[in-house]
């Protein structure tokens, strides 16, 4: 309203002119100038909403580009050594042989060692919070602390782990009697499990308070005891909800970079137990772009990053689409 | 049914309680003992002198981290400067326009874009920004921090958006105001809790990421306010020092880790009062 009133305002400067040749034209003049204030707002209004449809564009322009980028990047290795790549067992870029097994393998074992540690603390947070004490000051304070272990920045979980964790990592390796290095995929997936409990339990918590009462009431009355309900009734009815929770936590597993890359000690040889060291897709990229002199390393190196964007992409619409079939029902 | 079968289903019940209340508080334990351990080691570290220098070269006690609380300042603020408005306007875009199909596509790659690994973040933002300028910069951190949070922007905003009643804006638009102003004095005051919490939000999620800034940012020892130059974060920082071999750059390690976690958390806890006093839903 205020530019018309503006545009306006020459019209207005010639206003009592008219004004003294005739009443009428004041109004015609008025009319004239509502009009145009109109067409201005709508002018406003179309480019308004155009700018927002752009917008829109841009989301999904940013995540194709992102992908196309990541092809582009990745060509050269892909030309170059082809599919093989994804099952070579040696990594050498010094005497160029690029095999990506020895990290899928160390990103899987990471990733699911971490998930089945921390599986049963998501799910009791889960359980928890959804069905024995859903209020109170005590339970409120459970589930901002659990949300709080999502904030908590990455690079100190790792910088904790080193000083903390890994040592207490070596006395354990020392007394079962297996190599004592400290860092390695299980240091990894000890700080990965931890970092990945708040996803699962929050979406699990949400999941478990949505089941209907009458269902609980109704095996109550048949007799049940809470540990019945919970099992026959509530985990069914949740288990699709649960499992997308799960799934969440491993997208999150799967791409975390910082934490694992300082504990997990760094080598590309392939792991020979949970022990040893190794290294995920996400630690070696962090640990090796900057120093990839060759095109082909560069390349590999994004083909890594590539192979790990589908993955965590086609995991968490998965998990999205759980998730939405189950609110909708 | 015998009377011991019932005592035998009731214990297992207990059991079952027992068992999942002492899984639930082993949760809290690792968060208190990263907490305590770090406000142990950083605590002695930190003194105006650490605030206000930058780090000294190995073997030279003292120095502080002054170039990385300004770099990740400056680092933060042009990324919430590009995503808070595309992010708002994207979560307008998406709660006024709910079935057509661009809003479909736009918000599945919201929902990619908010799964996407932040190493990944990192390759794209080097071959987008990175290799055209010839050198790291902090412009090109800024930028990967902002895709970074701009799904969590605009989620928030559809998601608040999403809670307002109809009428608001019907009674908006019988009054004659055009769309735009509907969405700029009405729609978007209203939300403003929750928008803001949401900023809120990304911006705490985004001062703890290393990841994309390793090959944007890259870290700098030196105090640099040039966005075209590399610059040095709190993250980055912690990374490199706590990597490093030298006791002295550990305990400059600690005292980052400290500020760091502080200012993160508090960024947190401060937004869950706001959602908690507004009633915002997130």
């Amino acid at each position: 309203m205020d530019t018309s009133v503006e545009n306006g305002s020459v019209t207005r400067s010639d206003l009592p002119l008219r004004v003294i040749n005739s009443g009428k034209s004041m109004i015609a003049v008025n009319a004239r100038q509502k009009i145009r204030r109109s067409f201005n707002q709508i002018r406003a209004e179309n480019i308004f909403k155009r700018s927002l449809v752009i917008i829109g564009l841009i989301m999904v322009v940013l995540v194709l580009g992102i992908l196309l980028t990541l092809v582009i990047q990745s060509l050269p290795s892909i030309k170059s050594l082809g599919l093989k790549y994804l099952w070579g067992r040696v990594w050498d870029p010094v005497q160029d042989i690029y095999g990506a097994w020895p990290f899928l393998l160390g990103t899987l074992l990471t990733s699911f060692l971490a998930l089945l540690i921390s599986i049963p603390f998501s799910i009791s947070v889960a359980i928890f919070l959804g069905e024995y004490y859903p209020k109170g000051w005590l339970p409120n304070l459970l589930k901002n602390t659990v949300e709080l272990i999502a904030a908590v920045p990455s690079v100190i979980y790792g910088f904790w782990g080193l000083a903390v964790l890994v040592p207490i990592v070596r006395n354990f390796e020392t007394h079962i009697g297996v190599e004592p290095v400290g860092v390695g995929i299980f240091s990894s997936s000890l700080i990965l499990a931890v970092m990945i409990i708040p996803y699962a339990a929050s979406l699990g918590r949400s999941m478990i308070q949505m089941v209907p009462s009458p269902l609980k009431e109704g095996a109550y009355s048949l007799g049940a005891t809470r540990w019945e309900v919970i099992r026959s009734v509530i985990l069914p009815y949740t288990k699709s909800g649960l499992f997308a929770g799960i799934l969440l936590s491993l997208g999150r597993a799967l791409g975390e970079t910082m934490a694992v890359t300082m504990v997990i000690g760094n080598t590309s040889l392939i792991p020979k137990n949970i022990f040893s060291p190794g290294n995920t897709m996400a630690s070696v990229i962090a640990n090796e772009f900057t120093e990839a002199d060759k095109p082909v390393y560069l390349s590999a190196l994004i083909e890594l990053g590539l192979v790990l964007f589908l993955v965590t992409v086609v995991i968490n619409l998965i998990g999205k689409k759980i998730i939405d079939r189950f609110t909708n029902e | 049914m015998k009377a011991g079968n019932v005592k035998y289903r009731i214990g297992k019940s207990g059991g079952f309680q027992a068992l999942v209340v002492l899984f639930s508080v082993a949760c809290v334990v690792p968060l208190i003992a990263i907490l305590f351990y770090i406000i142990k080691a950083g605590i002695t570290k930190i003194n105006w002198h650490f605030l206000v220098n930058i780090p000294k070269p190995v073997g030279e006690t003292g120095g502080g981290i002054a170039n990385a609380l300004l770099g990740s300042v400056i680092v933060i603020v042009i990324a919430a400067l590009i995503a808070v408005p595309l992010g708002i306007l994207g979560g307008v875009y998406l709660s006024e326009n709910k079935k057509s199909r661009l809003a479909y596509w736009s918000r599945l790659s919201i929902d990619i874009l908010q799964g996407v690994p932040s190493i990944v973040i990192g390759i794209v933002a080097y071959f987008w920004l990175v290799k055209p300028l010839r050198g790291f910069s902090a412009l090109s951190g800024s930028v990967a921090l902002a895709i970074m949070m701009l799904p969590i922007v605009v989620r928030s905003t559809e998601e608040t958006l999403k809670l307002l009643p109809d009428s608001l804006k019907e009674a908006a638009f019988a009054l004659g105001m055009p769309f735009h102003r509907v969405i700029f004095k009405v729609i978007i005051p209203c939300g403003i809790s929750g928008i803001l919490s949401g900023v809120m939000l990304a911006v705490a999620r985004i001062a703890g990421e290393t990841a994309p800034l390793l090959f944007t940012a890259f870290g700098n020892p030196y105090l640099s306010t040039s966005i075209t130059k590399p610059m040095q974060t709190l993250p980055l920082l912690i990374f490199n020092y706590a990597t490093s071999p030298y006791n002295d750059w550990h305990d400059l390690a600690w005292g980052a880790s400290l500020i760091l976690l502080l200012w993160v958390l508090l960024l947190n806890i401060f937004t869950k009062l706001i959602t908690r006093k507004w009633k915002v839903q997130l």
